[in-house]
C-alpha cells in the first residue's frame, strides 16, 4: 500500500495506445448547441440546473411567507403548500444538486484534471445534457397543467402521491414528475457511464488512481454509486405510474376513500419506501461526496498545503460510499417497519460516522500550520466544515434509532437535513465556482460582492437552521401547511418562525447578488491568468484559457506527482505543477 | 480576520442559544424519560465536538493566516494521529450507539400486561376501539368498512362484539397502566403523534404497526398527524386524555359497543 516515491520521473509509463481525434465542431450549432465538448457540455447542464434552482428559490420564500406570517397569504392554499414543498424538494435534490455537482462540475473537471482531452464517450455525453434538459422541461410543465404541480411531498409515499386528496394525485401532476425523474434518471445513466469510463480509461500517462485530485475521486465515487441507486427509483417509478395509470396494485393496498372501496389490494406501500430510500440514502452521499472531494482541494490549495492524510482521505470516501448502501432504513424508523431492523440500521449508521470524521479531522489538520490565504474560496470552505459539522452531529440524533423517535417527521429533520445536504454542499458550490470560474472564463468574479455574498449566505443560513431544530425539539411537525393553534407552539415560537422567514429573504436576495456577479464579471471581471490561485492540479497548467476543445494543446501533460505539493521544502515555489518532471527530495507524495 | 472571530461567535452563540433559549421539548407524561436522557447524552457529547472543531478551526485560521514571508509545513501523513483520532471517534459514536439500542430493545418489547387499544386514522381524523369485557379486540380488515362499520371491524368475530368504538371523538387512558397502540390505517399513511409521550409511529393500510407506552401524568394531550396525508394533513388533530382510574372508568361507561352501533336503529326509524 504504501509507494512513497523520490522522483516521479521513471514512474512514467510510455503510452500504449495511439491517441483518437475528436470530433471537431464545424458550425455554431455544434460548437455551441449541440455540442460534444465536455466544458460546453458542463456549462449548459450548470446553467440549467441553476435556472431551475431559482425556481426552488423562489418556491421557498413562499412556504416561509406561509411559516412566519400564517393566513397572511390568501394565495397560499394548503394545496399550494403542499405543491412547493414537493417542488422545492425535488429540484434541489435531484435537478439542482445531483446534476450540477455530476452533470455540472463532473463534466468540466474530469478531463482536465486526469489529464483527457474529452469524455470517452462524447456523443452519448451530449445526450446525456438534452435529456436532462427534457426531463427539467416535463418537470416545469408540471407547473402549467390543470390541477398543477404533485403535492405528494418528494418522498412521493403512495398511497396518497396518487390520490385525490393530495393535490396533482389524480391529475397530470404526479404523472409528469415520474415521468420526469424517469427521464432524469435515463439522461444521467449516459453522462456517469462517461464519468467512470473517463476516470478509468482515459487518465494521461502518469496520473495513476493515487496520484488524482480528490475532487475526481469525490465524482468518481459519487456516480458509481448513483449508477447502482438510480435503478430503485427509476423501478419504483415505473410501478407507481402503472399504479396511477393502469390500475395495478404495486404499492397499493385494500382503501376506503370517501366512503368508497377502491380497486385496489394486495400492494405495499412500504415497499415503494424501501426502494425510494435505497436510492435516497446514497442520494445524499452523490451529493455529498462531490463536495467532500472539492473542499479538500479548495482547502489544501488556498492553504498552501497538501491535504492531510490523502490516502485515508480515498479509503474515506470509498468506505462511506459502500457504508451509504446499508443505511437506508434510517430514514423508515418510525414506518412501521419490523423494529429490530432498527437495531441493524441505528448501528451500520453510526459506523458511518467515524470515516465522515476522519474527513473531517483531516480538513482542519490541513489547516494546521498551513499559509492560509483568506480568499473567497476558503471562506466558502470554512463555513462547509462548520455547517457540515454542525448538520453531521445532528445526524447522529437522527441515527440513533430511538431518538429519532421523537425527532421523527418534525422540524428538528428538515432543519438538519438543510444544514447537512443543503447548505454545506452549497456552500462547496459557490467556493467551487469563485475557484474554478477564472478558468472557465479568463477572469475573476468580482471580490467585493463576493464577500457580501459570503458574510449574508454563512451567516444568515447559519441563523435559519440553526434555531430551527429546536422548533422541531418542540415537538412541531415538518409539512404543516398551517401551525394554527397547536397547543405547545408559543407564541415566542411564532416570532421565532417570522424571524426564520426574514432571513431567508435575505439570505435570497444575496444570490441574487451572486448571479449578478456571474453575468458582470463575464466582461468585466479582472484578468486572471492561466493559474491565479497557483494551484498544483493540470485543468491550471492549459495552454490556453479557456481551455479550448481537445483541452491540453498538442500535447497531453506527462503526470510526474499527486496533486498535493504545495510548500514542498527545497522547492523555489510554494507549488509543483503535477507536470512537473523534476526531483525533488523532500516530496513525499505518490 | 474576521472570520476568526465569527467562527468563535457561531461556537459561543450557539452554546448561548442551547441554553437560554426558551424554546425546548414540551413536558413528558409517558415512561419514556429514558429518551429524553439518551438525547440529553448526544447533546453533551456532540456539543462538545462541535466546539473543539470549530474552535481549533478559528485558532487556525487566526495563527496561521498568510502573512508575508509565511510558508506552509509539509506533513502529508501522520498514521499515530490519524489512528488516535479514529480510535476516540469510535469509542465517542459507542456511547451515543450502546444507550441508544438498549432503550430500543425496551421501546419494542411490549409488556405482557398491556391494554390493547386501536387507533384508525382515515383523511382527516382518528378513531379508536378498545376491547371490551372480553378483554380482545375483534378482528377487522379495510375491504370490511361501510358506512355503518366505519372502522370495518369483522361482524362474524364474537369476539369483536363487545368492542367499544369511538368513532372520531376523544380517547380517554386511565393513568399508569401501559398501553399498546395497534395503528391501523384506512387510506393512506398517517402517523399518531402526541409529542409528551415521545412516541410515534406510522400507520400503513393494510398492516397494523404499534408502540407502547405507560401514561405518567394526567392531562388533556394533542393527537398529531406527523405523516403528510394530503391537504388536510395539518388539521388532522385528535385528542388523548389521561384520566384517573374513577374518571376513566365513567367515560367507559358511557360509551357504545360494536353490537349496540350495529344494532338497527329503532328511534327515528319509525317517521
Amino acid at each position: 500500500m504504501v509507494d512513497i516515491t523520490q522522483s516521479g520521473a521513471e514512474h512514467v509509463p510510455p503510452a500504449e495506445v495511439g491517441e483518437v481525434d475528436l470530433y471537431h465542431p464545424h458550425s455554431w450549432w455544434t460548437k455551441y448547441v449541440f455540442s460534444q465538448d465536455a466544458k460546453v457540455i458542463a456549462i449548459q447542464y450548470s446553467g440549467t440546473a441553476i435556472a431551475i434552482g431559482m425556481v426552488a428559490l423562489v418556491l421557498s420564500w413562499l412556504m416561509r411567507l406561509q411559516l412566519g406570517f400564517p393566513g397572511t397569504f390568501d394565495f397560499i392554499t394548503p394545496e399550494a403548500y403542499y405543491q412547493f414543498i414537493t417542488m422545492h424538494g425535488m429540484i434541489m435534490v435531484v435537478y439542482l444538486l445531483t446534476a450540477l455537482f455530476l452533470g455540472g462540475f463532473g463534466n468540466y473537471l474530469i478531463p482536465l484534471m486526469v489529464g483527457a482531452r474529452d469524455m470517452v464517450f462524447p456523443y452519448v455525453n451530449m445526450l446525456s445534457y438534452w435529456i436532462y434538459l427534457l426531463a427539467v422541461l416535463v418537470l416545469v410543465a408540471s407547473f402549467f397543467a390543470p390541477g398543477g404541480p404533485t403535492g405528494a411531498g418528494w418522498t412521493l409515499y403512495p398511497p396518497q402521491a396518487i390520490m385525490t386528496g393530495t393535490p396533482g394525485g389524480q391529475d397530470a401532476g404526479i404523472v409528469l414528475m415520474l415521468v420526469s425523474l424517469a427521464l432524469f434518471i435515463i439522461g444521467f445513466t449516459m453522462g456517469g457511464l462517461n464519468y467512470v469510463v473517463t476516470v478509468l480509461q482515459g487518465r494521461t500517462r502518469g496520473m495513476t488512481l493515487m496520484r488524482m485530485p480528490l475532487t475526481v475521486w469525490g465524482i468518481f465515487t459519487a456516480t458509481v454509486m448513483a449508477l447502482l441507486a438510480f435503478p430503485a427509483l427509476f423501478v419504483a417509478c415505473i410501478m407507481m405510474l402503472f399504479d396511477r395509470l393502469l390500475g395495478t396494485s404495486f404499492f397499493m393496498p385494500s382503501i376506503v376513500e370517501a366512503g368508497e372501496q377502491l380497486a385496489y389490494g394486495g400492494g405495499s406501500p412500504i415497499l415503494f419506501q424501501h426502494l425510494f430510500w435505497f436510492f435516497g440514502h446514497p442520494e445524499v452521499y452523490i451529493v455529498a461526496l462531490p463536495a467532500f472531494g472539492i473542499v479538500s482541494d479548495l482547502i489544501s490549495t488556498h492553504a498552501r498545503k497538501n491535504i492531510f492524510g490523502y490516502r485515508m482521505m480515498v479509503w474515506a470516501i470509498v468506505g462511506i460510499g459502500a457504508l451509504s448502501f446499508i443505511v437506508w432504513a434510517h430514514h423508515m424508523y418510525v414506518s412501521g417497519m419490523h423494529p429490530y431492523f432498527g437495531f441493524f440500521f441505528a448501528t451500520t449508521t453510526l459506523i458511518i460516522a467515524v470515516p465522515t470524521a476522519i474527513k473531517v479531522y483531516n480538513w482542519v489538520l490541513t489547516l494546521w500550520r498551513g499559509d492560509i490565504h483568506l480568499t473567497i474560496p476558503m471562506l466558502f470552505a470554512l463555513a462547509f466544515i462548520v455547517t457540515f459539522v454542525n448538520g453531521g452531529l445532528t445526524g447522529l440524533f437522527l441515527g440513533n434509532v430511538v431518538v429519532d423517535v421523537p425527532l421523527s417527521d418534525t422540524m428538528f429533520v428538515v432543519a438538519h437535513f438543510h444544514m447537512v445536504m443543503g447548505v454545506a454542499p452549497i456552500l462547496v458550490i459557490f467556493g467551487a465556482i469563485y475557484h474554478w470560474y477564472p478558468k472557465m472564463t479568463g477572469r475573476l468574479l468580482d471580490e467585493t460582492l463576493g464577500r457580501f455574498h459570503f458574510w449574508v449566505t454563512f451567516v444568515g443560513a447559519y441563523l435559519i437552521f440553526f434555531p430551527m431544530h429546536y422548533v422541531g425539539l418542540m415537538g412541531v411537525p415538518r409539512r404543516y401547511s398551517e401551525l394554527g393553534d397547536m397547543s405547545l407552539l408559543t407564541d415566542s415560537a411564532h416570532s421565532l418562525n417570522a424571524f426564520i422567514s426574514i432571513m431567508a429573504f435575505i439570505v435570497g436576495f444575496a444570490q441574487l447578488v451572486f448571479l449578478f456577479n456571474l453575468i458582470w464579471s463575464i466582461r468585466h471581471g479582472k484578468d486572471a491568468g492561466p493559474n491565479p490561485w497557483r494551484a498544483t492540479s493540470l485543468e491550471w497548467q492549459t495552454a490556453e484559457t479557456p481551455p479550448t476543445h481537445g483541452n491540453f494543446g498538442k500535447e497531453l501533460p506527462v503526470v510526474y506527482r499527486w496533486a498535493y505539493d504545495y510548500s514542498v521544502p527545497g522547492a523555489k515555489e510554494d507549488f509543483i505543477p503535477q507536470n512537473e518532471p523534476g526531483t525533488y527530495p523532500a516530496a513525499r507524495g505518490h | 480576520m474576521a472570520i476568526a472571530l465569527v467562527l468563535v461567535l457561531v461556537v459561543a452563540g450557539s452554546i448561548l442559544f442551547h441554553v437560554f433559549s426558551p424554546w425546548w421539548w414540551t413536558p413528558i407524561a409517558s415512561n419514556w424519560a429514558y429518551i429524553d436522557h439518551t438525547i440529553s447524552i448526544t447533546f453533551w457529547i456532540t456539543g462538545i465536538v462541535f466546539a473543539a472543531v470549530v474552535l481549533f478551526m478559528a485558532y487556525c485560521v487566526y495563527r496561521f493566516r498568510h502573512r508575508e514571508g509565511n510558508r506552509a509545513d509539509y506533513e502529508p501523513e501522520n498514521r499515530r494521529l490519524e489512528t488516535w483520532l479514529t480510535v476516540v471517534t469510535g469509542v465517542g459514536v459507542a456511547a451515543m450507539l450502546v444507550p441508544g439500542l438498549f432503550v430500543w430493545s425496551q421501546f419494542v418489547t411490549v409488556p405482557a400486561d398491556a391494554t390493547e387499544v386501536e387507533v384508525i386514522a382515515q383523511q382527516w381524523q382518528w378513531s379508536f376501539r378498545l376491547p371490551g369485557a372480553d378483554g380482545k379486540l375483534g378482528t377487522s380488515d379495510t375491504t370490511l368498512v361501510t358506512g355503518e362499520n366505519v372502522l370495518g371491524v369483522n361482524p362474524e368475530d364474537t369476539n369483536g362484539q363487545d368492542d367499544v368504538v369511538v368513532s372520531a371523538a376523544d380517547l380517554h387512558l386511565p393513568i399508569g397502566k401501559p398501553v399498546k397502540m395497534l395503528l391501523r390505517s384506512i387510506d393512506v399513511l398517517h402517523d399518531f403523534y402526541v409529542p409528551e409521550f415521545r412516541a410515534k409511529m406510522d400507520m400503513i393500510p393494510g398492516a397494523v404497526t404499534y408502540f407502547w407506552f405507560t401514561p405518567t401524568r394526567t392531562g388533556t394531550f394533542e393527537v398529531l398527524c406527523a405523516e403528510l396525508c394530503g391537504t388536510g394533513h395539518a388539521f388532522m388533530r385528535g385528542v388523548v386524555m389521561v384520566d384517573t382510574d374513577e374518571d376513566y372508568l365513567a367515560w367507559l361507561g358511557e360509551q357504545q359497543t360494536f353490537a349496540q352501533m350495529s344494532a338497527p336503529q329503532q328511534t327515528g326509524m319509525a317517521d
